[in-house]
């Protein structure tokens, strides 16, 4: 699935040329490097290694510095993609020009965190009455059975954490391409606070 | 933030804000009907303007068959072709809702006459 590394840059709208104002997400896009492909006989599997922006040499480490090959500068962000669909070799180079013509994408970033929170806002439960003698508002409410099984079953809804965590939202159109700045235009919202990593992928359910 | 509003900046058009609050103006707005487009003229007080950058908005109040119309129009749309300016308005205020409570001759902007040498 031909991937991207992207950031977020923040929302805004574009018009149409009929008028129509459609909210978007800009995603910027710096230079995606291969730094390595793996193939069937030596790993298993076939993917391509991408890495983007640029990272200190200060920072790199030794370990961190050995992935990058001949002629590859170390980068920040390092991502495996899977069955890239495109022949590529170690030191390629790609803009946005890499999905021309592609109409929808998903779109895998890290969600916005939100701290402890409860059953209501993170499991979206209904609460109860807030008044006419409730006693009940924003619990949970019962959490499992009686004396069989006589314990939490696993997985049950509670509160807890909420966000920080890796979303994919599918299926969202990309409005425009700008090879000029180096910019995608996806219409409708993305997973993440702005200036965080965003894997733009060719829509996998299309 | 800069590219964001570099993108706003090539949706925005120049000069059409060529009006001001009190200001009585037509708006030339484009229908699709079907196959064909048309231009449709909406005249009447330049009642607020609203917003900022791309989602620039301007509320124009008319009074058509005695009732009351307000519409808003986005001023950054490609539907809106033109704004033309009919009569200048005197006013103090930035929005001028006030307006709506007023019946017959209150319900109207003094006219803005310039002394010459201020033209220039």
């Amino acid at each position: 699935m031909l991937s991207l590394i992207g950031k977020k840059v923040g929302m805004t709208q574009v018009f149409d040329e009929t008028g129509v104002l459609t909210p978007v997400t800009v995603v910027k896009v710096e230079e995606n490097v291969v730094i390595a492909n793996k193939s069937i006989e030596k790993d298993g599997y076939e993917a391509v290694v991408l890495g983007s922006i640029e990272r200190k040499e200060k920072h790199t480490t030794k370990p961190v510095a050995g992935q990058f090959k001949e002629g590859v500068t170390p980068k920040r962000k390092i991502v495996e993609v899977r069955d890239f669909g495109k022949e590529c070799a170690v030191g390629d180079t790609f803009g946005v020009e890499l999905i021309e013509g592609v109409e929808f994408v998903d779109v895998i970033g890290t969600s916005k965190g939100k701290g402890y929170q409860g059953v209501m806002k993170r499991h979206n439960f209904g609460g109860g009455r807030k008044t006419h003698g409730s006693k009940f508002h924003r619990a949970n409410g019962s959490t499992g059975m009686a004396a069989t099984p006589s314990r939490v079953i696993k997985g049950t809804k509670m509160a807890g954490r909420m966000g920080g965590e890796r979303k994919t939202v599918q299926n969202l159109q990309v409005v425009k391409i700008d090879t000029e700045r180096q910019v995608l235009l996806i219409k409708g919202a993305v997973p993440g606070t702005k200036d965080s990593f965003v894997i733009v992928r060719k829509a996998k359910k299309l | 933030m800069d590219i964001i509003k570099s993108i706003e900046s090539d949706q925005i058009k120049e000069n059409v804000e060529n009006f001001k609050i009190g200001d009585t103006i037509k708006v030339f707005y484009k229908i699709i009907e079907g196959k064909t487009e048309r231009v449709q003229v909406y005249e009447g007080l330049a009642l607020a303007l609203n917003n900022a950058g791309i989602n620039r908005t301007v509320t124009v109040r008319k009074i058509s068959h005695g009732v009351g119309v307000e519409r808003i129009f986005p001023i950054n749309s490609p539907k809106i072709e033109k704004i033309e300016v009919t009569r200048r308005g005197k006013v103090r205020r930035a929005k001028l809702y006030y307006i709506r409570e007023r019946v017959g001759k209150a319900a109207k902007v003094k006219e803005l006459i310039k002394k010459k040498a201020d033209q220039k």
